[in-house]
């Protein structure tokens, strides 16, 4: 009999198991950390620093979304994704949220199931190649090899670019990005093509950086941002609203520096909105009501994330361009929070 | 005791219920993984099909055996062609992995068993160093190797003047392009074989029966060169040769090799195929060791003693009686040959696991459909390898008189 009630609490067991992929919020909350998907290394988005610390721009969208849930941006965990394994990892519920320089496609959003929180870097696909080919314009390109990375949007792009213009071209696609890098630097191709990001992020880890040059043309729109599963609501919001507390926070003037003035000095009602002295918008999320407070002090606004590790003084040295706040030339608009 | 008791007592019949359990539970929890999916899928919005196979892909895919047999065209081509493409290139580097590594696994292991120290040191270190690198850090090795050993994209060292070359895009020669007549020039390649191989049949009889020894796998050799030749000749040359054409004038970006001429093999092709019968043949040579070791002393001694020179004693006396030790674990090697070939994903060159699972896979999503298909495939590769050893270790295995 004693097999059989081990075959019993057996099923039992498998039964209870499927209810599994419930809310993400509450698996969160019963692990204490957010398993957070994120590239094997692309500096300035995501990128492990000397003593083993995950930075960079996406790496601080997880560490927004840990503060808003937990009040401490350092519960996440991070899992190192190749271009080719990231969705599957997602849909399979290895991690909870990607935050990986993620194109935001249609087929992305509906045939992979999953679903954008919004867009936290505004790019386009360009294309590197060494200055002694004393190529001038992507056009010139005709019968050129290509390196890139394989299962990204980059494929598709060049492939339609070299398609529209009637062009051949022998294309070699790898998984990861140091493997494309070191095979670009080997003489293996002509061009290295990626989001133009990307390119700014790994020209540093070429032999010789100054002896390539990026081609004027973009040929793709590329908007980068945050992804989670489809059909939690819930969590896609906590997302989605953690990015726009960051920008926000921005248009607002609201940095970590003086957002712990603002809750004892007197403050307009959206400040007071925003940091949780008013209304019950935390509550709404799921959350606790200072939840933009803990984002803001503890990671920073938009713009501070993106100085300290995409801007000018940093060594991929991005221009704001595109990403600059709507009031100030760019497209970065958040909706309110009210 | 009542007769349900004893019933229960009754050894036979709770061996059947017990089964009966294993049974409903296996399906319980079949039907619970299957079942759990669907929900799952479902809340993601995600269905199951494989209506995705009809699509058209989008993306180039590099220039391989698989592209060309395939006519792969960015386009047209759909996601069914490029699983055949995948299918097609796993099965190019597995089926030259395994004829490769097991030359050199048989060379290396009667080597380490060779009197002279030198011969026998260099396969003791070759196995040793081999067996012991992870397979990945070898690819790696071999990849960027041969990368950084060729001259670059406006180079080459040329082979034969004219007719092939290799830099770092790859190793060119000469295509062969079938005109009218070439069908018929096949068909005499296999007839000649064909002789052949009933020669060298009627030779081993007649050698039982008279004893006397024909010279047949040279006669057989010189027929299958000749007697092609002859066709090839007679029927006024049926294949055309498309050469690799080389520029070393004009813009920088069009000198080198040019696409379209001549046929390339990629430099990420070489370097799985190096790597896999490298590493594979440390560990045939290996289980060909074992198996000269486990044929005893005394059929060498027997051997000489009847006057068989050692070349003739091994090929004729120890390799046969070997190989029944030898096979069986040898089938495992190919085995593993076939399924490390997935490891070539990350060089990049376009196997199965690289473009269905990888690239295709990242443009559909259909996770499930798409590993199930390309598991299919491995176990079908798997399975036609067992099968065929299995055969050939039925013919070659001890027979009890």
């Amino acid at each position: 009999m004693k097999k059989l009630s081990l075959i019993v609490a057996g099923v039992a067991a498998l039964t209870a198991a499927s209810a599994v992929q419930a809310g993400t919020l509450e698996d969160v909350r019963a692990k204490g950390f957010i398993q957070c998907g994120v590239s094997q290394g692309l500096p300035g988005f995501s990128n492990p620093d000397d003593s083993g610390n995950w930075t960079g721009l996406d790496v601080d969208m997880c560490r927004a979304v840990a503060a808003a849930v937990f009040g401490d941006a350092s519960a996440v965990k991070y899992s190192p994704l190749s271009a080719k394994q990231r969705f599957t990892a997602l849909s399979s519920g290895e991690i909870d949220i990607l935050s990986r320089n993620t194109t935001w496609t249609m087929t992305r959003d509906t045939q992979l199931g999953l679903n954008f929180a919004g867009v936290n870097y505004y790019d386009g696909q360009g294309m590197m190649v060494p200055t002694a080919l004393g190529v001038s314009a992507a056009t010139e390109l005709d019968g050129a090899n290509i390196c890139t990375n394989t299962g990204t949007t980059t494929e598709l792009n060049i492939t339609d670019f070299f398609r529209a213009n009637g062009m051949s071209f022998n294309l070699v696609a790898f998984e990861k990005a140091d493997e494309v890098v070191a095979a670009y630097d080997a003489g293996r191709c002509d061009v290295y093509t990626t989001d133009r990001s990307g390119l700014a992020a790994q020209r540093g880890k070429l032999t010789n950086p100054d002896a390539h040059v990026v081609l004027p043309e973009i040929i793709s729109k590329e908007p980068l941002g945050p992804v989670v599963r489809q059909g939690d609501d819930v969590w896609f919001n906590i997302v989605r609203w953690s990015l726009n507390a960051m920008i926000n926070a921005e248009e607002m003037g609201i940095t970590s520096d003086n957002v712990n003035k603002l809750t004892f000095n007197e403050k307009t009602p959206a400040e007071a909105r925003f940091i949780g002295t008013e209304g019950t918008f935390g509550k709404e999320l799921g959350l606790a009501d200072d939840w933009a407070y803990q984002i803001i002090s503890q990671v920073g606004n938009y713009g501070e994330s993106y100085e300290a590790h995409v801007g000018p003084n940093t060594p991929l040295k991005l221009d704001r361009g595109v990403n600059a706040l709507w009031s100030q030339g760019g497209i970065l608009y958040a909706a309110p929070i009210r | 005791m009542s007769r349900t008791s004893s019933f229960i007592y009754d050894r036979q019949i709770r061996g059947i219920i017990f089964q009966m359990f294993l049974v409903f539970g296996l399906l319980l929890g079949a039907w619970w993984l299957g079942n759990n999916t669907l929900i799952n899928l479902a809340e993601q919005g995600k269905s199951l099909g494989f209506n995705f196979l009809e699509q058209t892909s989008g993306f180039q895919i590099s220039s391989t055996l698989g592209t060309w047999a395939m006519e792969y065209n960015v386009g047209t081509s759909t996601y069914l062609d490029v699983y055949f493409i995948g299918i097609i290139n796993t099965f190019l580097v597995a089926a030259l992995g395994i004829i490769a590594a097991t030359f050199l696994g048989f060379a290396l292991g009667i080597m380490r068993l060779s009197q002279n120290m030198v011969v026998k040191g260099f396969a003791t270190v070759y196995v040793e160093v081999l067996r012991n690198v992870p397979l990945l850090l070898q690819l790696f090795f071999w990849y960027f190797a041969v990368l950084r050993a060729l001259p670059s994209r406006r180079g080459q060292v040329e082979i034969f003047e004219g007719a092939a070359g290799i830099n770092i895009t790859g190793l060119y020669l000469p295509a062969p392009i079938a005109q009218s007549g070439a069908g018929v020039l096949g068909l005499a390649f296999i007839l000649f074989v064909g002789i052949a191989i009933w020669l060298k049949r009627w030779a081993k009889k007649r050698q039982y029966e008279t004893g006397q020894i024909f010279p047949a796998f040279w006669v057989g050799l010189g027929l299958i060169v000749f007697g092609t030749s002859l066709v090839y000749l007679l029927m006024g040359q049926p294949i055309d040769w498309s050469f690799p054409v080389f520029k070393d004038t004009g813009p920088a970006l069009r000198r080198g090799f040019q696409i379209g001429d001549g046929m390339v093999i990629v430099p990420e092709f070489i370097a799985v195929w190096l790597a896999l019968s490298l590493y594979t043949a440390a560990f045939i040579a290996e289980i060909v060791r074992a198996g000269i070791l486990a044929v005893s002393k005394g059929q060498t001694e027997a051997s000489y003693s009847l006057g068989l020179r050692p070349g003739v004693t091994l090929r004729l006396v120890i390799i046969p009686q070997a190989l029944r030790v030898i096979i069986p674990p040898l089938t495992s090697q190919y085995l593993n040959l076939t399924k490390n070939s997935s490891l070539a994903v990350a060089i990049a060159y376009p196997e199965l696991v690289s473009i269905f699972a990888g690239t295709a896979l990242n443009q559909v999503g259909k996770e499930i459909e798409m590993i199930a298909m390309m598991m299919s495939v491995y176990l079908t590769f798997s399975l036609l390898t067992s099968a065929f050893m299995n055969w050939f270790n039925a013919r070659v295995k001890l027979v009890d008189r």
